[in-house]
């Protein structure tokens, strides 16, 4: 398999009133062809400044990309002019954002706000640009394509606009679909729906994804790879099977022991454990690692060096100083997944 | 049912859209809250669980029926008993962005209870204040601050503050954690059972998150357009549900387990929420019901104890529906 | 592993308690304080508000920096170009024009304020219990009904229109015109206030002081009423210049305030005559400050809608 999509030490800042907020801060990995990639944490840790840094929609005006490459099957896309971009993100990379409601026009036709995006990117005829469109309809699972073909955005439910929004995403046969917290907005079982879907487009049309969200649960169910952030940084990656079953960050560990867990027939109460403390203002980031403070096994070394990623196997890496051979006992930690040693 | 703290009679809610129109966000609802339980209300937006929230605790007036708090019906008390009834039943909100006033100091913030009720004054006001935030894991030093400065479960923490203020025994918590981070839900969850403990409080807990509304819950509601579907204690909720809503809901949450993930075989729902300004005939659920009969196009399905402290509508689990009982070993 | 002593101490734990967890960083600031810090650092506002504060100190004190009253004739030296003794020149009937230019600021500024403040006061008022009542049972909804029908009405009439009708009941001058601006003028803030109330009545912390038995009275004192304060501090900025520009527009038709008292207006109409006779002074000094006083309103208050607006936080 080779690198579709590759970002290498990504570091973004904002400016504020107050000074500058560093929302990424060296970020690496990479996506291959047909994979599912979910890059999870919770709001603030930049997953999202990195998806916009990719895509060029980082707001020009107050942030500024400090330094790092994104290549693109072979292709540098950090310093592109708008109209490179626009031409890229509507043929080969496809992106799907949150809220469907603001990504769609309120006063154009579905079918038309479809069938302009092929529009601009092929050179088909009318027919066959609508023929077109109702394929795609009725790819993400929209019935009566037909019928919707003539609607307005406000006469389709939520799950609804979103699968438009695939389907708009998908128009050009994209190498590569990025999703920003594509079912955060919508209900559990239209969520379920929606996650179906993006499974099956990338098996049926082996199209790439990169998913962005919060929620392990949506990680579990669709991703191959995961990528966790925290303040800025990934502070673990690895296949889905590895951050779950052996994660070795104890972010990642905190973040898996803090939703309540579920066994049919247990019916004994467990007291949750929370990760506590909040994340740290970027504004001024800790100079070691940015989760020691809240690190039930922070060490001395913590506190003033930040940990570079070291590999546990081929593709798990993680940054946090326990998986070093210096620390005492912490394999033990490591071993346990954080659990009670 | 004396030990029944709220008890929610055929409460109806509508609210008038256009002409002639109305939204049946809450239609015929009967159940009661015992007292020191949690009771967990969940359901996908639109089903109106936060709209029965909201008029148990006499934010909204009820178009029909009653709601009896402590054996008194709230629509029948008047002047210094009806405030003090008031002051019992609190209420904690979604979003801890827009549940403060962006231009009040934490202290005021806190103690616009106490003011109200004139409890306490001066001094001891302030001490009560700080005594308020450390119980719920903040500082005194924090006081001064103003909301904006705050992360979201820190203003999280003084929403509740602000609600024991005037020492409530029954609070209703519309979806408290949904607008969190998953780290901070968890710390959430933790204050609310501690102080549940510490202050004897009952609660009624509203969210779309169904694994921690069993978390927390000791009993639990769905509903779906405006009806009550299932009520049941959470631990048969999720071991057998019985309403083909419940179950498809249960199999739609995500497992944070890609072993899990991959294995299960999940019940998928078909289209959307109808409208609740023109609701299906019948059972409300049938348009996306895998188990859809005849019957439950024409008649609405009672609300019965179908197993003993295990209430359900549907028709699989009624006499007109009854010869089908076995498709229920989904 | 050159170093194993060291690394013993680095990788030992740490004691937890080091670490204060909920603490705050970044100093404390109000809301106040955060819209002041962005007005200061907005420089055109900041000219717009130097400007308004030279306007009003010239207008109380500027008439008293010449020896001539603004009425006071002097036919021997009528229509003299601005010099060492009258710094702005005199008109036709010899009246200094500097005196003149300040006492019309003060009629200028007296009208603005005058009418802002009835508007205030009265918009307050309607568009408060307008907004209020609104949804509160069917008494409520009727109240806010009558209400702004009354405001629909009012918002229609042209306010040349009301001059004219009051000018058959009362003289042309100051308090006509305040009054017939006052007439009209007050809907549009009333419409602001309802429009406010009603989206701030919908914040869960109006119900959350409501559920905590909070009285009425206060709710509107402590969450209301400032929550929307900025924006009726902005609206005022763009209706003072308003006034001040419909007093000197009806002061130039005639319909303003008469002589011998000067207005901004009426110098520019006593200037009409005499504009082709190379009289520069006579239009330039009023025009000017009607420009320039409606430009130091309408920067400021774009410079305080921006600094209120918590979108450019960032």
């Amino acid at each position: 398999m080779s690198r579709l999509l590759d970002v290498n030490d990504l570091r973004v800042s904002f400016k504020t009133y107050g000074g500058e907020v560093k929302a990424v801060r060296g970020v690496d990995f990479h996506i291959q062809q047909g994979e599912v990639l979910a890059i999870v944490g919770e709001s603030g840790c930049g997953k999202s400044v990195t998806a916009q840094s990719i895509m060029g929609l980082l707001p020009k005006k107050v942030s500024r990309i400090k330094s790092g490459s994104v290549t693109f099957n072979g292709k540098e896309l950090l310093g592109l002019s708008k109209k490179q971009m626009q031409k890229l993100k509507g043929s080969e990379i496809g992106l799907i954002s949150q809220d469907p409601m603001t990504s769609l026009n309120p006063t154009m036709r579905i079918g038309s706000q479809i069938a302009e995006t092929i529009k601009k990117h092929t050179n088909y005829s009318r027919s066959k640009i609508h023929d077109r469109t109702i394929e795609l309809l009725d790819l993400v699972g929209i019935p009566n394509p037909e019928k919707r073909y003539r609607q307005y955005p406000h006469e389709l439910s939520g799950g609804m606009r979103q699968r438009v929004l695939i389907a708009m995403a998908l128009s050009c046969e994209p190498k590569l679909l990025i999703a920003d917290e594509p079912t955060t907005a919508l209900d559990v079982t239209i969520q379920a729906q929606i996650l179906d879907l993006l499974k099956d487009i990338q098996v049926r049309l082996g199209t790439s994804i990169m998913i962005i969200t919060h929620d392990l649960g949506v990680v579990a169910e669709v991703a191959q790879r995961v990528a966790v952030m925290y303040a800025g940084v990934i502070v673990e990656s690895g296949d889905v099977e590895e951050i779950f079953e052996t994660p070795k960050h104890p972010y990642t560990w905190g973040l898996l022991k803090s939703v309540p867990r579920y066994e049919k027939g247990k019916h004994e109460k467990e007291r949750l454990v929370p990760i506590e403390g909040s994340p740290p203002d970027l504004f001024a980031p800790p100079a070691g690692c940015p989760f020691a403070a809240r690190c039930d096994y922070a060490m001395e070394i913590c506190i003033d060096q930040m940990p570079d990623p070291i590999k546990t196997s081929e593709t798990h890496q993680a940054r946090c100083w326990l998986n070093d051979t210096r620390a005492p006992n912490a394999n033990d930690f490591v071993a346990a997944g954080g659990n009670d040693v | 049912m004396s030990d029944a703290l709220v008890e929610v009679q055929q409460v109806k809610k509508y609210f008038n859209v256009g002409k002639n129109q109305s939204l049946k966000a809450v239609d015929d609802i009967s159940f009661f809250i015992k007292k020191g339980e949690t009771f967990g209300l969940v359901g996908e937006s639109g089903s109106g669980k936060s709209t029965l929230g909201r008029t148990i605790v006499g934010l909204h007036q009820a178009t029909d029926g009653r709601i009896v708090y402590n054996g008194r019906d709230t629509n029948h008390v008047k002047g210094k008993e009806a405030r003090d009834l008031n002051r019992t039943m609190q209420m904690i909100f979604q979003d801890p962005e827009a549940s403060l006033n962006p231009r009040m100091r934490v202290m005021d913030i806190i103690a616009e209870g106490i003011d109200a009720h004139d409890l306490l004054k001066g001094k001891k006001r302030k001490e009560r204040v700080f005594q308020l935030l450390e119980k719920v894991g903040l500082s005194a030093e924090h006081a001064k601050r103003y909301p904006h400065e705050f992360s979201g479960g820190q203003r999280q923490r003084i929403g509740i503050a602000r609600a024991l203020a005037v020492e409530p025994d029954f609070i209703v918590a519309d979806e408290p954690i949904s607008a969190l981070d998953v780290s901070i839900q968890a710390q959430i969850v933790n204050l609310m059972e501690d102080l549940k403990e510490e202050e004897g409080l009952t609660y009624l807990f509203i969210a779309h998150d169904l694994g921690m509304v069993k978390h927390i819950s000791d009993r639990i509601g769905v509903m779906y357009l405006g009806n009550l579907m299932e009520l049941t204690d959470s631990d048969s909720l999720f071991d057998e549900p019985l309403h083909p809503y419940t179950q498809a809901l249960l199999s739609a949450i995500p497992v944070p387990n890609p072993k899990e993930a991959s294995e299960r075989e999940r019940i998928m729902l078909e289209g959307d929420l109808p409208s609740p300004i023109s609701p299906p005939s019948g059972c409300r659920f049938r348009t996306r019901c895998p188990h859809a009969m005849d019957v439950c196009r024409e008649i609405v399905p009672e609300w019965r104890e179908a197993k003993e402290n295990h209430w359900v509508a549907c028709h699989l689990y009624t006499n007109e529906g009854g010869e089908t009982n076995e498709k229920t070993d989904l | 592993m050159a170093e194993p002593k060291k690394d013993d101490v680095l990788f030992r734990p740490v004691d937890r308690s080091r670490f204060q967890q909920e603490k705050i960083v970044r100093p404390s600031m109000s809301q106040w304080k955060e819209t002041t810090v962005k007005i200061l650092r907005n420089k055109l506002a900041i000219l717009g508000l130097g400007l308004l504060v030279i306007i009003t100190i010239l207008a109380i004190i500027g008439p008293h920096l010449v020896p001539f009253n603004y009425s006071d004739q002097n036919l021997s030296g009528k229509n003299l170009p601005p010099g060492p003794e009258h710094w702005f020149g005199t008109d036709s009937l010899g009246r200094d024009m500097w005196a003149r230019t300040w006492y019309g600021a003060r009629i200028s500024l007296t009208i603005g304020l005058a009418a802002a403040v009835i508007d205030l006061i009265l918009g307050l008022i309607v568009g408060g219990i307008s907004g209020y009542m609104a949804g509160r049972g069917k008494f409520g909804d009727k109240v806010d009904g009558f209400l702004m029908r009354i405001v629909e009405i009012l918002y229609g009439i042209p306010y040349l229109l009301v001059v004219i009708l009051l000018l058959v009941v009362m003289k042309p001058g100051l308090w006509t015109i305040i009054i017939a601006l006052s007439i009209t003028g007050w809907v549009g803030m009333a419409r602001i206030v309802r429009g406010q109330i009603l989206q701030l009545k919908e914040q869960e912390y109006v119900a959350a002081a409501e559920k905590l038995g909070t009285p009425h009275r206060k709710i509107i004192m402590r969450h209301l009423f400032p929550n929307m304060i900025g924006i009726i501090i902005v609206n005022l900025t763009f209706t003072i210049p308003q006034a001040i520009f419909a007093e000197s527009f009806l002061s130039f038709i005639g319909l303003g305030v008469q002589a011998p008292i000067a207005s901004w207006g009426t110098m520019a109409n006593d200037a009409l005559g005499v504009i082709l006779t190379g009289q520069w002074w006579r239009l330039f000094f009023p025009g000017f400050m009607i420009s320039l006083t409606m430009f130091a309103f309408n920067v400021f208050g774009d410079g305080l809608q921006d600094a209120l607006d918590p979108q450019s936080k960032e």
